[in-house]
């Protein structure tokens, strides 16, 4: 690690006043610190300064509910807090699922969410100071060419990383929004988070480098489910995740969101997934089955990966009949 | 990093900005009665201090003091703020039981309890654990008495080379504190943050079955 300096701000005002101020080289936000360290050792930044954000972003209560309903998450949640929360696996079990599924009691335990969202690819070329790729200013992507096992099958490149977060194809199929400050505009829905490398390469996220994200709404989903499947039995980053968020009248399914993890470099909206199961009913399995392999479609694979086109249906299917079962078994 | 702005802001807006940040800082800070962010400012304040314009404290990158309670101690130790807890806890204060094996937050070999949670120490800066209690495997036993999970962990030989054990300890320690009557599938998760690399793995869920007063499993049943 190059050396640094770190502060704790207690106020939006300081934190931007000092990410922009030229004392410090390129200062950064810090959160949990685990996707930074990470960046830290392998020198893939040298920032002056470190600016921990949890002084300001936290709150008494890091997860609740507002009186119409709304849910709330604060920034500095950790994935602990969130994966324990009784409100979340009330009301959002997909959220509760994400956050228990990801990464070893440790992580969950520092991780936030908010850091969880902007973690960097996990692409190993990009984790690597020596592979100088397109990500990193460099000429070329390595992995169509290189090991590109855990690579994207949907997006088309330049740049083929998937996006690592097991929270964002969640919070994707609740509508949430995410909440800023430091830059004026006040919160963003989470399907303009994210871009794809045709639109920037040097970041995944459509936030500028001062603003900081306060905390996350969204609205109930009780009939949703998380899925992710993994080489090994845990603590193994996912090689497909499933995110379906359902809503259920009379054992018929009226809409569906659906969103996948870990094939794109954003989270991976499933459209005609969704339009297919409108209207399917809930013990056809038949129809849900079919419904559910169209998430193979249009996947452009690279050398290696085409197997991940054969994991996601099933995936999707799982989280879907997950969603289902909570529908028959959680009083209205 | 020179990331694309889609809404970098105009000065004007970056004014307005301040002036609503400073409002909302005000209601906010009234709000957040906040245990964690409260106990971290605690930490900048008691490590830092912060000069008379208001500005925030600002650690380093120099050597400063880091004050931490280790084991029901407190020590002082001077390292920069681009120190791991983990490099404190073994190069600074001799605590040499908790191991860096991968150094990247994924073996558990460095796991130690901070204000009771289960960290991998190589992945927490130690300037993010002053006033924590942390708890190291040197910490267990009482004197010459082993720590229960400790005596289990040595009845069901649950250990070969021994470099992950200090980590599998205090993740077994964590899991039980949290729940004392833990299934087999709740001990595998429990201790999914930590690797051995020799295979002993059968051995472990056997040490904290028996330490949670439930009968081990056969070799090669479940495991
Ligand atoms: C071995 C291993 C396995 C893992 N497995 C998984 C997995 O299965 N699924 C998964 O999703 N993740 C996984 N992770 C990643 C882990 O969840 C992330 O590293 C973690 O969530 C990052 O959170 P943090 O609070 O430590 O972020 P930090 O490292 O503090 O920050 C990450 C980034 O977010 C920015 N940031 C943080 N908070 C804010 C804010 N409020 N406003 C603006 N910017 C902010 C920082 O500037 C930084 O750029 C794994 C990690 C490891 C090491
Ligand atoms: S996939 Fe993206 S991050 Fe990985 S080598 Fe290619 S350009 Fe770099
Ligand atoms: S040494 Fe810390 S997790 Fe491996
Ligand atoms: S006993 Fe050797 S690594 Fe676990």
């Amino acid at each position: 690690m190059n050396r640094f300096a770190v502060a704790q701000v207690e106020s939006p005002d300081q934190a931007v006043e000092l990410m922009e101020s030229k004392r410090f080289v390129s200062p950064v936000y810090k959160a949990g610190g685990l996707d930074l360290l990470d960046h830290l050792k392998e020198g893939l930044i040298e920032p002056g300064l470190l600016v921990d954000i949890r002084t300001l972003a936290g709150c008494a209560d890091p997860i609740h509910q507002a009186e119409d309903g709304t849910l709330r998450i604060s920034a500095n949640a950790t994935l602990a807090d969130i994966a324990r929360s009784p409100l979340m696996h009330e009301h959002a079990p997909v959220i509760a699922q994400a956050a228990h599924s990801a990464a070893s009691p440790q992580i969950r335990n520092v991780a936030t969410i908010a850091g969880n969202l902007l973690q960097r690819p996990r692409c190993w070329y990009y984790r690597q100071q020596q592979f100088d790729c397109l990500k990193k200013g460099g000429h070329q992507c390595f992995a169509p060419d290189g090991e590109n096992k855990y690579h994207a099958v949907f997006g088309g490149g330049p740049c083929h990383m998937i996006h690592p977060s097991s929270l964002a194809p969640a919070l994707s199929v609740c509508n949430a929004h995410i909440h800023v400050t430091g830059s004026g505009r006040e919160s963003i829905p989470i399907t303009e988070l994210f871009h794809a490398p045709d639109q920037g390469l040097r970041s995944e996220h459509n936030l500028s480098p001062v603003e900081i994200i306060t905390h996350i709404t969204f609205d109930p989903v009780p009939h949703s489910a998380f899925c992710a499947v993994h080489e090994k039995q845990a603590f193994d980053w996912p090689l497909a995740m499933a995110a379906a968020a359902l809503v259920i009248e009379s054992g018929t399914i009226r809409s569906a969101r659906i969103c996948a993890g870990a094939v794109a470099p954003i989270p991976w909206p499933l459209p005609k997934v969704e339009d297919a199961l409108r209207d399917l009913r809930i013990d056809d399995d038949g129809e849900l089955d079919k419904a559910c392999s169209l998430a193979a479609d249009r996947g452009e694979p690279l050398s290696q990966n085409a197997y991940k086109l054969k994991l996601l249906p099933v995936a999707i299917r799982r989280a879907v009949q997950r969603a289902i079962a909570r529908n028959a078994e959680a009083p209205q | 990093m020179p990331d694309e702005h889609p809404d970098s802001s105009c000065d004007d807006q970056k004014r307005t900005d301040a002036a609503v940040g400073a409002l909302s800082r005000r209601r906010f800070m009234q709000t957040v009665g906040l245990s964690s962010a409260a106990a971290l400012a605690d930490r900048a304040r008691a490590a830092a201090v912060a000069d008379d314009t208001g500005a925030p404290p600002i650690l380093g990158p120099g050597a400063v003091d880091i004050a931490l309670h280790v084991n029901g101690a407190t020590v002082k130790v001077k390292a920069e703020p681009a120190t791991t807890l983990l490099e404190v806890l073994r190069m600074h204060l001799g605590l040499t039981g908790s191991k860096e094996i991968c150094g990247r937050g994924a073996c558990g070999g460095c796991s130690v309890l901070v204000d009771g949670k289960l960290v991998y120490s190589c992945m927490m800066l130690a300037v993010d654990a002053i006033s924590a209690k942390i708890t190291t495997i040197e910490g267990l036993a009482e004197g010459d008495a082993l720590d229960p999970i400790q005596e289990s962990f040595i009845r069901h030989d649950a250990l070969q080379c021994g470099y992950c054990t200090p980590g599998f300890v205090m993740a077994s320690t964590a899991l039980l504190g949290e729940n004392p009557r833990p299934s087999l599938d709740e001990i595998k998760a429990g201790l999914s943050g930590n690797s051995c690399r020799c295979g002993s793995h059968s051995n472990i869920f056997n040490a904290v079955l028996d330490a949670s007063g439930q009968a081990p499993i056969h070799d090669g049943e479940g495991a």
